[in-house]
């Protein structure tokens, strides 16, 4: 098991088909083939022990992801917006290394001690460096080697690399994409970044299905509409701050997106109100709602297109709440859901949420596999199940509002008060307090005019409990969240500890 | 017989036909064209795929038993056909996934 084998796979099938690029110029499957072969064989004649990508969405994406696979080193995309000496730091780390990188990295990365650099154009023109191409055959079938290393976000503490394997990401690709099932017409948007986790997904995804991939770069929603439109884009991936945007903008234009046939968002928490004004403004579009973690190689529960029609339309309460999910768990993927003392909770209890299944790596470099004696991994994140299995998330277990030794999710009062016609935005978190250890606070981004304080606690009074109604209640242009779009409620409580007048 | 795990590759000994497991434990007789599977690499290729098992494998495609008890995905296709001892698999039409990236 090797992600050689999608590639494999995907050239013998599909080998004219473009996997990247416009329709007129992209890189076809051969091609592709052709530069991840003269890359594996330059990484071979190399003392690279990683391949680290520092660049934007493009087509030296997919070269540089099977070329590592090919020739038995892992791929390890960086954040280039990080500052300088925290990117230099995570190439010393990768060290001996190949770094593939935009321009600005170039220079940014000059000068790391073990690093040979290549820029994309230079790669893109000359792929082997003058080393020997790799032959198709020749290439490790270890399904226990580290394919890709990535630094996890960091939310809730520092950043850790995430380790994996070859047989988790091609489980993940086997147990969800049916081979070659794209239409010669379909066409992907690739927008996320490339240290994230779904990115590696999705490239792994569109090779395997024949779906070409259409890169942009640097995203703002305006570009991405009109890379949409020029391109006949028919699927896309969108973390929940970037669809926010793009329904924004849409608004703004006046348009709708017609070739769309299919979106899927996760990766942090989306706001119903922006899916369902998404599901006017993308008529044609069948959407997904994925939960996943880099450590279980993406996805691991999903509402489909089905679920989100049917909820939508349900005139049930309970039923209609489902928007608000993630879903059911992928086949070949087991959910529970656990109480403190690590039994199971009952549907509509909240608990830590553990995953199992081939596809879960749940591995740091540096500190080994987490899963336990059977297989399950913990996610640190908090939620419930319904009688139904639909899966909600409440938030990270970190951020957890401890007060007077009850644990609340901030994710649940946060629902409760955007369901509020005024409320935009909103973060819950736990404040320092010498009666209860933590109480509950809340940023609010309003429209005008905004709601009054006591209304919204009285919202949560009588939706939730009395102990959950803010102590606090502060009103903010905007939220703090990381580019990949995650809520840092680590910030906010930071910021009120250090200032108990307020915000 | 062979001994299936998830990830575990065999191939025909008689075609080109590879498969990796997608679904299924322990000893089975895992058979391509008429002969028993080997692991992948382990084994010549001699032969042709016998007359009753000479249907052929198709590149991506899902095989299983009625039971779902094993299912295979062809990842080398070859004009010999699968089956689970005396028992043609046959491909699963499966229902497609909603794509989540």
């Amino acid at each position: 098991m090797n992600l050689m084998m999608l590639l494999e796979m995907a050239v013998t099938a599909m080998g004219e088909r473009v996997a990247v690029g416009p329709l007129d110029r992209g890189l076809s499957c051969d091609r592709l083939v052709g530069d991840a072969a003269a890359l594996a064989g330059r990484l071979r004649a190399s003392k690279a022990e990683h391949l680290v990508l520092c660049d934007e969405p493009g087509a030296v994406l997919p070269v540089s992801l099977f070329g590592a696979a090919w020739a038995g080193v892992p791929y390890v995309p960086i954040n280039y917006r990080l500052a300088d000496d925290d990117l230099r730091r995570l190439a010393e780390r990768a060290a001996p290394a190949l770094a593939v990188v935009n321009p600005s990295g170039a220079e940014r990365l000059a000068g790391v001690d073990g690093l040979e650099i290549v820029e994309r154009d230079a790669l893109g023109e000359d792929p082997a460096g003058g080393a020997q191409p790799a032959d198709l055959s020749d290439w490790p079938m270890d399904p226990d080697a580290a394919a890709v290393l990535l630094y996890t976000s960091g939310t809730s503490g520092p950043p850790k690399t995430a380790l994996l394997r070859h047989r988790h990401l091609v489980s993940y690709v086997f147990g969800t994409v049916e081979f070659a099932s794209a239409g010669p017409d379909e066409a992907h948007i690739m927008a996320v970044p490339p240290y994230h986790i779904a990115s590696v997904a999705a490239q792994l995804s569109q090779v395997y299905s024949g779906r070409r991939i259409v890169p942009l770069p640097k995203f703002d929603p305006d570009s991405w509409i009109d890379l949409v439109q020029a391109q006949g884009v028919t699927h896309a991936m969108l973390v929940p701050t970037m669809l926010a945007r793009i329904v924004d903008a849409l608004d703004r234009r006046g348009e709708a997106l017609e070739s769309v046939r299919f979106v899927s968002y996760g990766g942090g928490k989306s706001h119903r109100a922006v899916v369902e004004r998404a599901l006017e403004l993308f008529p044609t579009a069948g959407f997904s709602h994925a939960y996943g973690l880099t450590e279980t190689s993406s996805t691991v529960c999903v509402m489909g297109p089905d679920d989100h029609r049917r909820w939508a339309a349900s005139d049930d309460p309970d039923e209609r709440a489902r928007l608000s999910s993630t879903g059911r768990p992928l086949a070949g993927v087991e959910v529970s859901v656990r109480r403190e003392d690590g039994t199971d909770a009952e549907p509509g209890t909240a608990g830590e949420i553990w995953v199992r299944g081939e596809q879960v790596a749940g591995e740091y470099a540096e500190g080994g596999s987490q899963l336990d004696a059977d297989g399950w991994f913990c996610t640190r994140d908090s939620g419930h199940t319904d009688e139904a299995g639909y899966l909600w998330i409440h938030g990270r277990n970190d951020d957890l509002i401890i007060r007077g030794g009850e644990n609340m999710s901030p994710g649940e009062i946060e629902d409760v008060l955007l369901t509020h016609p005024a409320v935009v935005d909103a973060a819950a978190f736990g404040v320092p307090s010498r009666e209860w250890g933590e109480e509950v606070a809340v940023c609010i981004v309003a429209r005008s005019p905004a709601p009054a304080v006591d209304d919204l606690c009285e919202l949560v009074r009588t939706r939730l409990r009395s102990s959950r109604v803010p102590a606090r209640v502060e009103f903010v242009d905007e939220l703090p969240y990381n580019d990949t779009g995650k809520l840092l409620r680590r910030e906010l409580r930071q910021r009120f500890a250090a200032d108990p007048s307020g915000g | 017989m062979v001994e299936l795990r998830p990830g575990a590759r065999f191939q025909s000994t008689v075609c080109a036909t590879e498969v990796i497991v997608v679904k299924g434990t322990g000893p089975a007789e895992l058979t391509c064209g008429g002969a028993p599977m080997a692991a992948a690499g382990s084994a010549e290729r001699s032969g042709e795929p016998s007359a009753d098992a000479s249907e052929g494998t198709l590149l991506g495609k899902r095989y299983g038993d009625q039971d779902e008890t094993i299912e295979v995905l062809c990842t080398k296709a070859g004009p010999g056909s699968l089956a689970l001892g005396d028992v043609p698999l046959t491909v699963k039409v499966t229902k497609p996934l909603p794509a989540s990236d």
